[in-house]
C-alpha cells in the first residue's frame, strides 16, 4: 500500500528556494514604492500569492489594503496604488480607467503596475493608447515556478493551453524558457534533454539561446537532475480528455484542486462550514492515498481509522505518568490525523455519492470502449443520450472529443447529428465552441481528402516552395490526425488481461485508468528513457505528426552523478493531470527514477474543455 | 506596523476583501532573512547582466517610464554600461585600435560592425557594399559627442533588436521602414519564437504599412498571421479582424467571427436583429441552419416570454399560480424551451408559437429527443396520463400497444428520478424487454411484484429465495413470496 520509495530512490533537490526568490523579489519590487500604498491584486494571482507570502509581509512593506482587480470603480483613497496582475489586456483597460478617471476629477497619485510572470507589449501599447503610458510605471515580478508540493512545480497558467493550442500564440514560450533557465541556474545543467512537440521544440531552442547569451553560469555546476524531457499537451490529448480514477484526480475531478489546495464544502467536512485544504506530501494521511485507485482508497482509510482507534484506546491501561507522556507527545498528532481521516472520509463519500448519480460505472465503461476502439456505434449512442437529457455539457463535450481523437474524427453522419443535438441541448451558440475544438484538433469530421490539404495547396501555389513549407507546418502544428489507434497498437497502450487486473499491485501505469489504458504521453517518457533517445521510435513520431519536433540532446554526463542522473524533470506544455503525474511516480518506483513535474497548469478533461468554450459559465 | 491577529482581521474586512487568507507562518521574518541570505548568494549567477540590471531598476524607483527624467537615466545609462553599451564599449574600444580588426572582407561593411551581428547570408544592400569600403564613413562618426553613441545603439540589426525586444527593453523600431527591414525583422522575431516579440513587431507594422500590404505579407506567413489575429481578437479590434478575414477568403472564419458578437448584445431585441443579419453571412450550409434557427428560437422566446409575463402577473392561469417560473426562458437552449412548452403549454393547439407541436415540426426535433423531454415535463407535474398517452400507440385494428423510441429502461430512469409512485414504475418496468434489465431495474426500485413474477416465470427459486430478505416482514410481497415457494405447480429450475 501507498508505495514506498525505493531505499536507492534519489533525493529530490530543495525547491523551497523558489519561493524564497519570489518572495523577495517582490518584496523588492514593493520597495520600490516607498511609503503606504494599496496593492490591487488579480484573482488568478492570489493563490499562487498565498502560497509564498502573507499579509504581514505585504504590509511591513507598506501595503495598506487589499483590493481585487474586478470591473468596478476603485474607492482606495490612498495616494499610491499597485498592481498586481497577469499581462492581459483586460487589465489594462481596467487600469486606464482608473488612472483617467483620477484625471477627470484632478487627482494625481502614484501607479505602479506590476505584471506578473512579464509583461507583454501588448498591454504597453494599450497604455499608450489610453493616455497613461507614463503616468504608470511598469514591473515584472519573474514569479512563473511555483513548487506546489515536492515534486511539482506549477506555472500557474492556465491560459498557456488556450493561447497556444488554440490561438496559435507563443507569447508564453519565453516565460517558459526563462523559468527553464532559472532552474539550470539554480540546479546545475541537464546533461540529456529529449523533446517532442512543435512548442517543446521552440522553448527548448529559445531557452537554448538564452543560456548561450548568458553563457558561462552553468558552466562548471554539477548538474542535480540529470534528464529533462518536454512534451507538448497535443501529443496526447487522449489522456488529458479520461476520466480520473486515482484519488488525487478524482479529488481534482469533482472538486477542483485550485493551486495546490481544495474548498471542501459542507457536505464532506459534515460540519456548516467549508474548509480549505491543502493537498501535499505533508498531509500524511492524503501523501498515502493520493497515487492509489480509488477503489483502494476506503479499505485503506478504514484501516487507518481502525489503528487510529487503537492507539486512542491504549491510554486505557496507563497510568498518570505514561498518561502525560501520551498527552504531550502523540496526542496532537494523532489528532491531527484524526483531522485528516475525518476529512478525507468525508470526501470519499462525497465521490461516491456524486459518482453513484452520474452512474459512473457506465461511463467508465464508454471511454474503455472508446480507448480499445471497440462498440463505437453503441458509445455514440450512450454520447447522444448524454447530450439529449442535457447532462452537463463539458461532460457531453469532452466525450465527442475522446471519440473524435480514437476515431481519427467522427464519421460526418455523426458529426452532424451530434452537433446538431449539442447545439439544441446546450444553446446554439456553442457554433462557436465546435468551431474552436475542430481549430485545435479536438473534435474533427472525417474527410474524404483531408480539408486542410485543400486550403495548403491553394495557398501553395501563390507562394514560393519556402513559404509553403512553412504553410504546411504551420497547419500540420494545429490540426492534424490523430492517428491514436495506430500508435495506441505500437505502443502497446492496452494492457491484454488475463482475468482480472489486480488494482492493489499494480502491474504497469495502466492501473491509473482501471487497468485498461498506460497513458499516452507517460508511455512515450518510459520509452525514450529507457533508449536515452528515440531512437526505434520513428513510425511512432511520425504517427504523432511529430517527426520535425521530436529531439535529444545530450551533453558529456562526466559530472553527472549515478544520483542524479536518475532524476528527471518532466516539463508538460499546455498542462498535465494528476493521473499522469501518479503513472510517472509509480514509475519512477519501478525504475528508481524520481519524477519532478513541471507544467504550465494542473489540469483535468473539465478545463480542457472550458479553454474552449466560447460561452462563458 | 506590527499589529495584532485582531488587526489583521479587521483589515481584511476593511478593504471588503473576500475569501484571500494567507497560511500563517510563525517565524516569516528569520526565513526572510534566510532566504535573503540565499538571494544574495544566489546573485551572481541569476540576475542576467548585474550591473546593467541596477541601473535599470534604479529608473523604476518613482519615476515613471516614459517621462523626461526617465529617459534621460535611460539614455545615460545606455551610453556607459548597459549591457548593449558594454558591447558598444567594446567595439568602441576596439575601433580605437583597429588595426587589430581583422580586415573586412568585401561583402561587409566595416559600418555593420557597428551594427552588431550580422547574419551570415543576410542581405546587404548595395548602397552599403558601395560606400563603406573607405573610412570616410566612419571617420565621422569618431569625432561625435558621447551623447551621440545612442543613434548608434539604437541602430541595432534586426536580430538584435528582436533580442533586445524580448528582454523587454525599450527599444525604438521606427527606424525600420523599408518593407524588406519590416519583414526581415519580422522573420527573426518568428524564428525567435517568443510570441510577445513577434506581437511587438506586427503591431509596429500595423501602425506602418497598408493593410492590404500587411495582410498580403502575412498570408505566407503563418505563425505571423495567427499572433495577428489573436491579438485583433484580445484588443478587440473587430473591424480590421473582418477585414483581414475578407482579405484571406477565410469565410467562415469571417462569418463566426461576425456572429460571436452576439453575445455581448443583452437586449433580446436587439440581439435578435443582430441574429438576423447573421443569416446571410457565408458559414458552411450547415451552420447556416443552426444560425436560422438560432434566430427563429429567438424570436418565438420572445414573444413566449412577453405573453407569459403576461399570463402569470395577471394570476389566472393555474399552472403559472401553481408553478411560477423560475427564470425567463430567454435565450436558453431549444430543449429547455421545449420542456418548458411541455410543462405549460402542454396541451396548446399546434397552431400556437408555445405549443410543443409546433416546437417539434418548426425545429425538426427528433421523435426521441421530444418523448424525453416530454416525459420529463409531464412527469415533473405528475401527469401520469399524459406519460400513458406518450407511449400508447393504437394499430390499425384498434389494439393498444406501448412503444417508446428512447427505451423503456430510459422511461423507467426518468419517471424515478422525478419520483413517480410504485404502480406506475412497476407499469414501465414490465415493459422493459431485456429480462435481466428488467430484474435489475425492478430490484433498484423496488417493484416487488415486478421481480416476484420474474423470478417466477424465470424458474429462479434460488434469486426469489434471497429475494424474500429484501421486502418487509409480513408484508403482502412476503407472503406471495411464500405461497409461491411453496407451490408446487412450478419446475423450479434451481
Amino acid at each position: 500500500m501507498a508505495f514506498p520509495h525505493r531505499p536507492d530512490a534519489p533525493e529530490l533537490p530543495d525547491f523551497s528556494m523558489l519561493k524564497r526568490l519570489a518572495r523577495d523579489q517582490l518584496i523588492y519590487l514593493l520597495e520600490q514604492l516607498p511609503g503606504k500604498k494599496d496593492l490591487f491584486i488579480e484573482a488568478d494571482l492570489m493563490s499562487p500569492l498565498d502560497r509564498i507570502a502573507n499579509v504581514s509581509i505585504l504590509k511591513q512593506h507598506e501595503v495598506d489594503k487589499l483590493y481585487k482587480v474586478e470591473n468596478k470603480p476603485a474607492l482606495s483613497s490612498s495616494e499610491q496604488l499597485c498592481f498586481l496582475v497577469r499581462p492581459r489586456i483586460k487589465n489594462m483597460r481596467y487600469i486606464a480607467s482608473l488612472v483617467n478617471a483620477d484625471k477627470l476629477a484632478g487627482r494625481t497619485r502614484k501607479y505602479k503596475v506590476i505584471f506578473s510572470p512579464q509583461k507583454f507589449y501588448a498591454c504597453e501599447m494599450v497604455l499608450e493608447e489610453e493616455g497613461i503610458y507614463g503616468d504608470v510605471s511598469c514591473d515584472e515580478w519573474a514569479f512563473s515556478l511555483l513548487p506546489l508540493d515536492v515534486d511539482l512545480l506549477s506555472m500557474e497558467l492556465p491560459e498557456f493551453f488556450r493561447d497556444y493550442f488554440l490561438e496559435g500564440d507563443q507569447r508564453w514560450i519565453n516565460t517558459v524558457a526563462q523559468a527553464l533557465h532559472l532552474l539550470s541556474t539554480l540546479y546545475g545543467p541537464f546533461p540529456n534533454c529529449y523533446g517532442i512537440g512543435r512548442c517543446a521544440k521552440m522553448a527548448y531552442e529559445l531557452w537554448r539561446n538564452l543560456e548561450e547569451e548568458e553563457d558561462g553560469e552553468t558552466k562548471g555546476r554539477r548538474p542535480e537532475i540529470g534528464h529533462i524531457f518536454l512534451l507538448d499537451r497535443d501529443v496526447d490529448f487522449v489522456t488529458a480528455l479520461c476520466s480520473q480514477v486515482v484519488y488525487e484526480g478524482l479529488v481534482d475531478d469533482t472538486f477542483r484542486i485550485k493551486c495546490g489546495s481544495v474548498d471542501f464544502g459542507p457536505e464532506v467536512t459534515s460540519s456548516d462550514k467549508s474548509l480549505k485544504v491543502l493537498l501535499n506530501a505533508e498531509d500524511k494521511v492524503f501523501n498515502e492515498i493520493r497515487n492509489e485507485h480509488f477503489s483502494n482508497v476506503f479499505g485503506f482509510l478504514s484501516q487507518k481509522a481502525r489503528n487510529l482507534q487503537a492507539q486512542y484506546d491504549r491510554r486505557r491501561g496507563m497510568d498518570i505518568k505514561q498518561m502525560k507522556n501520551f498527552v504531550s507527545q502523540e496526542l496532537k498528532g494523532l489528532k491531527q490525523e484524526h483531522r485528516l481521516l475525518s476529512l478525507h472520509i468525508g470526501a470519499c463519500e462525497s465521490i461516491m455519492k456524486k459518482k453513484t448519480k452520474q452512474d459512473f460505472q457506465e461511463l467508465i465503461k464508454t471511454e474503455h470502449a472508446l480507448l480499445e476502439g471497440f462498440n463505437i456505434r453503441e458509445s455514440t449512442s450512450y454520447i447522444e443520450e448524454h447530450i439529449d437529457q442535457q447532462v452537463s455539457p463539458i461532460e457531453s463535450l469532452r466525450l465527442m472529443c475522446l471519440l473524435s481523437i480514437t476515431e481519427n474524427g467522427l464519421i460526418p453522419k455523426d458529426y452532424r447529428s451530434l452537433k446538431t443535438q449539442y447545439l439544441q441541448s446546450y444553446g446554439p451558440e456553442h457554433l462557436l465552441t465546435f468551431s474552436n475544438l475542430r481549430r485545435a484538433g479536438l473534435l474533427t469530421e472525417q474527410a474524404p481528402g483531408d480539408t486542410l490539404t485543400a486550403v495548403e495547396s491553394k495557398v501553395s501555389k501563390l507562394v514560393t516552395d519556402k513559404a509553403a513549407g512553412k504553410i504546411t507546418d504551420a497547419f500540420s502544428s494545429l490540426a492534424k490526425r490523430s492517428n491514436f489507434r495506430a500508435i495506441s497498437k505500437k505502443l502497446n497502450l492496452i494492457p491484454r488481461v488475463d482475468g482480472e487486473y489486480d488494482l492493489k499491485v499494480p502491474r504497469d501505469m495502466a492501473y491509473v485508468f482501471s487497468g485498461a489504458y498506460v497513458p499516452l504521453s507517460c508511455r512515450i517518457i518510459e520509452q525514450v528513457l529507457e533508449r536515452r533517445s528515440w531512437q526505434g521510435l520513428d513510425e511512432v513520431v511520425r504517427l504523432l505528426n511529430c517527426s520535425d519536433f521530436a529531439f535529444t540532446d545530450m551533453t558529456k554526463e562526466d559530472k553527472a552523478s549515478s544520483e542524479s542522473l536518475r532524476l528527471i524533470l518532466v516539463v508538460f506544455l499546455g498542462g498535465c493531470t494528476f493521473s499522469e503525474i501518479s503513472a510517472l511516480r509509480f514509475l519512477g518506483r519501478e525504475k528508481g527514477y524520481r519524477f519532478i513535474f513541471l507544467t504550465t497548469a494542473v489540469t483535468n478533461s473539465a478545463r480542457l474543455m472550458e479553454a474552449m468554450s466560447e460561452v462563458k459559465a | 506596523m506590527n499589529r495584532t491577529k485582531g488587526d489583521e482581521e479587521e483589515y481584511w474586512n476593511s478593504s471588503k476583501f473576500k475569501a484571500f487568507t494567507f497560511d500563517d507562518e510563525d517565524d516569516e521574518l528569520s526565513q526572510l532573512k534566510e532566504s535573503k541570505r540565499a538571494v544574495n548568494s544566489l546573485r551572481d549567477f541569476v540576475d542576467d547582466d548585474d550591473d546593467d540590471d541596477d541601473l535599470e531598476r534604479v529608473s523604476w524607483s518613482g519615476e515613471p517610464v516614459g517621462s523626461i527624467s526617465w529617459s534621460i537615466k535611460e539614455t545615460a545609462g545606455n551610453s556607459g554600461s548597459s549591457h548593449e553599451g558594454r558591447e558598444q564599449l567594446k567595439s568602441r574600444n576596439s575601433f580605437s585600435s583597429y588595426a587589430q580588426l581583422p580586415k573586412p572582407t568585401s561583402t561587409y561593411s566595416l559600418s555593420s560592425f557597428f551594427r552588431g551581428r550580422t547574419r551570415p547570408g543576410s542581405f546587404q544592400s548595395l548602397s552599403d557594399a558601395l560606400s563603406d569600403t573607405s573610412a570616410k564613413s566612419y571617420a565621422p562618426e569618431l569625432g561625435r559627442p558621447k551623447g551621440e553613441y545612442r543613434d548608434y545603439s539604437n541602430d541595432w540589426s534586426p536580430s538584435d533588436t528582436v533580442r533586445r525586444l524580448r528582454k523587454g527593453k525599450v527599444c525604438s523600431l521606427e527606424r525600420f521602414r523599408s518593407l524588406q527591414d519590416k519583414l526581415q525583422l519580422l522573420e527573426e522575431a518568428v524564428s525567435m519564437h517568443d510570441g510577445n516579440v513577434i506581437t511587438a513587431v506586427l503591431i509596429f507594422l500595423k501602425r506602418t504599412l497598408s493593410k492590404e500590404i500587411l495582410f498580403r505579407e502575412l498570408e505566407v506567413r503563418q505563425v505571423a498571421l495567427r499572433h495577428l489575429i489573436h491579438f485583433l481578437k484580445e484588443i478587440g479590434d473587430q473591424k480590421l479582424l473582418l477585414d483581414l478575414f475578407r482579405f484571406l477568403d477565410r469565410t467562415e472564419e469571417l462569418a463566426l467571427s461576425h456572429y460571436r458578437e452576439h453575445l455581448n448584445i443583452r437586449d433580446p431585441d436587439k440581439r435578435k436583429e443582430f441574429l438576423k443579419t447573421c443569416i446571410g453571412l457565408p458559414f458552411s450550409a450547415e451552420d447556416s441552419a443552426h444560425i436560422q434557427d438560432h434566430y427563429t428560437l429567438l424570436e418565438r422566446q420572445i414573444i413566449i416570454e412577453a405573453n407569459d409575463r403576461h399570463l402569470e402577473s395577471a394570476g389566472q392561469t393555474e399552472i403559472f399560480r401553481k408553478h411560477p417560473r423560475k427564470a425567463s426562458i430567454l435565450n436558453m437552449p431549444l430543449v429547455t424551451t421545449l420542456f418548458y412548452s411541455c410543462f405549460y403549454h402542454y396541451t396548446e393547439a399546434e397552431g400556437t408559437f408555445s405549443s410543443p407541436i409546433n416546437l417539434k415540426k418548426t425545429f425538426k426535433i427528433p421523435d426521441k429527443q421530444y418523448v424525453l423531454t416530454a416525459l420529463a415535463a409531464r412527469a415533473k407535474l405528475r401527469a401520469w396520463n399524459d406519460v400513458d398517452a406518450l407511449f400508447t400507440t393504437k394499430n390499425w385494428l384498434g389494439y393498444t400497444k406501448k412503444r417508446a423510441p428512447i427505451g423503456f429502461h430510459r422511461v423507467v430512469e426518468i419517471l424515478h428520478k422525478n419520483n413517480a409512485p410504485v404502480q406506475i414504475l412497476q407499469e414501465y418496468v414490465n415493459l422493459v424487454e431485456d429480462v435481466d434489465t428488467k430484474l435489475n431495474l425492478a430490484t433498484k426500485f423496488k417493484c416487488h411484484d415486478v421481480v416476484i413474477d420474474t423470478c417466477r416465470d424465470l424458474k429462479d427459486r434460488q434469486q426469489l429465495l434471497a429475494y424474500r430478505s429484501k421486502v418487509d416482514k409480513g408484508s403482502a410481497e412476503e407472503e406471495k413470496i411464500d405461497a409461491l415457494l411453496s407451490s408446487s405447480q412450478i419446475r423450479w429450475k434451481n
